[in-house]
């Protein structure tokens, strides 16, 4: 029983109206449409995607056995490097602020377009030739010093291949500030009159939240990697330890990017989340305030926990205890989160669709990563566990449980959306099962082996380790396994799949009041808002005591 | 059979509790803890191991139970409660986390001070003077203890690490080893008996202190029997100091990418009863002291070091000078070179 909205259907219409058609060149110039614009992030992200993909496979590979022997130390060391640089910078990055924010916001506070639609579009152009460069450097001596690229190792390691990523990383740093311009005016001057900040949904909420951190992180990344390529290329020493600079300060600048960067890739998602799971649950969501609110607070305390990567690198003991009870905090909030959309989910009419499923799949392995984040936030235990595989199994449970997951929740909730067409639900079971069953396999054992003594960033270990390495490579290949469903059930239902109308999940936010896929200018009119985005519920069932049993 | 709902929520919420505090107990993930202070951070883990299953199987189980109970049913239409929020509910879901981690923080905190986090020498002994001195009277008191009781300079370094437990503060540690870092290698030395090793000695139940240092890149010492891992900087010197309490042999790894062979810069640490450690620095010595002899001897044939006239001394007579002009010959060749330059 849901309110209705004062929408006009523009379909009536369509005949009196003009439209501009898209065409396909679209996809491939400077279009700055932001619903081209975000399929261009997509498309471009999930090709990097495969790419960085194939890099883990291959390391998975070399570790399947203790000694070196399918690629040699270096190749290794460059193929990790690429690897996070990658799958950050190319694909978790630009799907989650590029892809999904470009194409939701707009359409979700009722606006035409971005505020400022060609900066989009260069933002967006940036990065294809970005990603070319930094995957040509694979033939020019590519950079080996890890996507950290902590001085004086990143210095020591090749002009040519340190400098490429240096350049590359700028770029894409510069793209990432113009897009968040963009989010950040869109989201508050954008808005339809209507809408109130407590009206907007909790997506944007979460976007106005990541683009303040891209906004106030990106630039002290940009000046980290201009004094280290000066080191590089004219001989400064700013942390050049032999002409007497300081290495460690490079780590506090790159931090300071990288730890917010990390809220960067997950914020986005935790808006998905809060977007799907009151729609496929019918009910409205959970807290709307405090979810709201826990977005910006997880953003502002994001920008002050970045030393808890340093509690080894000498740094001064009051300062580990500042970061350590910062980073602690950030529990709270995301604890708040995650609770919210368990109540969300409790008592609800939960269809188990795909894009439920990995919502659900997305709580479950992200609770993983966040009881692990609180525990290396103890300095004691961080001591013991820093640089290790305990630190790889955290961050994927965090990137790959939470992002990816978060990406796939969002791709199978709004393909109907975008396409028009339903995306076929079996296959994407089958996805799902795969790709939980496959990350788990992959990333668990890793908590173990980090405990027991693996150091991370390794191409050979001690044999004691290979048993639960190669449960490890086991499940890195049913995970690259299970991209092959998905990919064919996209491609193939975007062209034939079942139709699917304007609004098949039936769901209240603006984005959907609208044709599938949307028309040019989003609306014909644009819309006002007669209800929230989660007024979701049979108002007259809430007197009703929940009952303890019921029979199936 | 009719059980009120609340009766199996306390059953579960103690079956919950059981578990975790069982599985928190029981995981077995950890290496062996050779020393008092890894035993504490073992004790920290437990504990944060303990409320983590909790909250995992909670959360796990609330995703599981709604998925089967509140599921939709073929054929089922309508909306879920139109529940909004429930304040006094979120407040409480907000405090008990903040409890939890301010707890853990606490925790934390102390086991740190245990460890010698704390210790001001190993955090720039030489920088604390120039602090304001309302810090605290058992802060100053160590303070001046370490100073009075400090013979050798290098502790005037700003070294930075984890230091002496509180007990230890200000006295010497009973072992000082030297550690050099460089790709991809590992070298200990041990000034007070003159000796150096690819491995590290140290007898059981002495306190240890690492110099360590940096030749190149930056690794880091990482002991994982010990809990304990320090970044060894180049240009900044670093210390750890820590007491074994368990004999064995454990590894010691570097955990900070520092090049293509990172993993294999690995050497072993060898925790001695304290008559096998002396039997291990006199056999040292001995090798030492006969390393050193013909390194010695093999220097003082070394004509490289030798000047032209007294390299040339023994042949004069075959080459039929008087031996005073060999002497003149350095002086000549000096002069001959800077008249070719001119």
């Amino acid at each position: 029983m849901t309110a209705e909205l004062s929408i006009p259907t523009p379909t009536t219409e369509e005949d009196n109206v003009v439209h501009h058609h898209r065409r396909w060149q679209d996809y491939f110039t400077f279009s700055s449409d932001h619903k081209v614009i975000g399929i261009q992030y997509f498309v471009t992200g999930f090709i990097f995607y495969i790419i960085g993909g194939l890099l883990a496979e291959g390391i998975r590979t070399e570790l399947a056995t203790p000694d070196p022997d399918f690629v040699d130390p270096a190749t290794y060391n460059s193929m990790f490097t690429m690897h996070g640089t990658i799958m950050i910078f190319l694909w978790i990055v630009p799907a989650g602020t590029g892809a999904f924010a470009n194409y939701l916001l707009p359409l979700m506070i009722g606006a035409r377009d971005m505020a400022f639609p060609k900066l989009n579009a260069v933002a967006f152009w940036i990065i294809p030739p970005t990603g070319l460069l930094l995957i040509a450097s694979f033939f020019l001596g590519p950079a080996q010093a890890g996507w950290t690229s902590y001085p004086p190792l990143s210095l020591l390691t090749g002009k040519v291949g340190e400098g490429i990523w240096i350049m590359s990383l700028l770029l894409l740093g510069t793209s990432s500030i113009l897009g968040g311009i963009n989010f950040f005016t869109t989201i508050l001057k954008m808005r339809v009159p209507s809408m109130s900040m407590m009206q907007m949904p909790l997506f944007c909420w979460a976007m106005l939240a990541t683009s303040a951190l891209m906004l106030i992180a990106t630039p002290v990344l940009a000046g980290a990697l201009i004094l280290l390529s000066f080191d590089l290329l004219a001989g400064t020493s700013f942390f050049n330890p032999t002409g007497g600079g300081e290495p460690v300060v490079y780590q506090h600048m790159f931090w300071f990017y990288s730890h917010p960067a990390v809220y960067i890739m997950v914020l986005p998602f935790f808006g998905v989340i809060s977007e799907v799971i009151p729609v496929h649950c019918r009910k409205p969501v959970f807290g709307y305030g405090a979810i709201a609110y826990s977005s910006m607070a997880i953003s502002f305390l994001g920008l002050i926990v970045w030393a808890h990567h340093m509690f080894t690198s000498g740094t001064p003991p009051w300062l580990r205890m500042f970061f350590m009870i910062t980073t602690m905090v950030i529990a709270v909030p995301t604890g708040i989160k995650i609770f919210g959309w368990l109540a969300t989910m409790w008592g609800g009419k939960i269809t188990l669709n795909t894009p439920m499923l990995f919502a659900m799949g997305f709580i479950s392995t992200f609770v993983i990563g966040g009881i692990t984040g609180v525990m290396l936030a103890a300095v004691p235990f961080d001591i013991h566990v820093h640089d290790t595989y305990f630190v790889v199994a955290h961050l994927h449970y965090v990137l790959f449980g939470g992002s990816v997951f978060g990406i796939y929740t969002g791709i199978y909730h709004w393909f109907p959306k975008v396409t028009g067409r339903h995306i076929n639900d079996t296959w994407g079971k089958i996805h799902f099962v795969l790709t939980y069953i496959g990350f788990n396999v992959t990333f668990l054992p890793m908590h173990i082996l980090g405990l027991q003594g693996m150091p991370r960033r390794i191409a050979m270990y001690a044999p004691e380790f290979q048993g639960l390495n190669q449960i490890c490579t086991y499940g890195s290949y049913v995970l690259a396994i299970s991209t092959v469903p998905f990919l064919v059930n996209a491609i193939w239902c975007a062209y034939k799949g079942e139709k699917a109308g304007d609004n098949p999940w039936n769901a209240l936010t603006l984005e959907w009041q609208t044709t599938s896929p949307p028309e040019i200018e989003n609306f014909e009119v644009l819309p006002v808002l007669t209800t929230g985005p989660y007024d979701y519920g049979d108002t007259e069932r809430v007197e009703e005591p929940p009952k303890v049993f019921t029979n199936v | 059979m009719n059980i009120p709902s609340s009766i199996i929520t306390l059953l579960l919420g103690i079956g919950l509790t059981l578990v975790s505090l069982w599985y928190g107990q029981n995981h077995g993930l950890m290496p062996v803890a050779a020393s008092e202070e890894a035993a504490h951070i073992d004790g920290l883990f437990n504990a944060m191991m303990t409320i983590s299953v909790g909250l995992f199987l909670g959360v796990q189980g609330v995703l599981i139970y709604s998925a089967i109970k509140f599921r939709r049913r073929p054929g089922e239409l309508g909306d879920g409660a139109a529940i909004e929020g429930n304040v006094p509910l979120e407040i409480l879901w907000t405090a008990i986390p903040a409890a939890i981690v301010l707890w853990i923080s606490i925790y934390s905190f102390e086991i740190y001070n245990e460890m010698g986090g704390f210790d001001p020498e190993a955090n720039g002994a030489h920088a604390m003077h120039s602090m304001p001195s309302g810090k605290g009277s058992a802060m100053a008191a160590t303070m001046d203890a370490s100073m009075a009781g400090m013979p050798d300079s290098s502790k005037l370094m700003a070294a930075v690490g984890v230091g002496a437990s509180p007990a230890n503060q200000g006295k010497p540690a009973a072992v000082n080893v030297n550690v050099l870092g460089l790709q991809y290698a590992w070298i200990f030395t041990y000034p007070d008996a003159n000796i150096t090793s690819g491995e590290l000695h140290i007898p059981v139940g002495k306190e240890v202190q690492l110099n360590m240092n940096a030749q190149d890149v930056i690794h880091a010492v990482w002991i994982p029997q010990l809990r304990l891992k320090q970044d060894v900087i180049p240009g900044t010197p670093t210390e750890l100091r820590f007491t074994s309490n368990k004999v064995g042999t454990y590894p010691l790894r570097c955990a900070e990418l520092c090049g293509g062979y990172h993993g294999s810069m690995v050497t072993r640490m060898i925790v001695h009863t304290p008559e096998e450690y002396d039997a291990w620095i006199a056999s040292q010595q001995q090798s030492t002291q006969a390393q050193a002899d013909i390194v010695k001897q093999t220097i003082a044939m070394n004509p490289a070091n030798m000047s032209a006239g007294t390299y040339l001394a023994p042949y004069a007579k075959e080459m039929g000078v008087k031996p005073e002009m060999v002497n003149h010959l350095h002086h000549d060749m000096n002069m001959s070179i800077a008249s070719a330059t001119k």
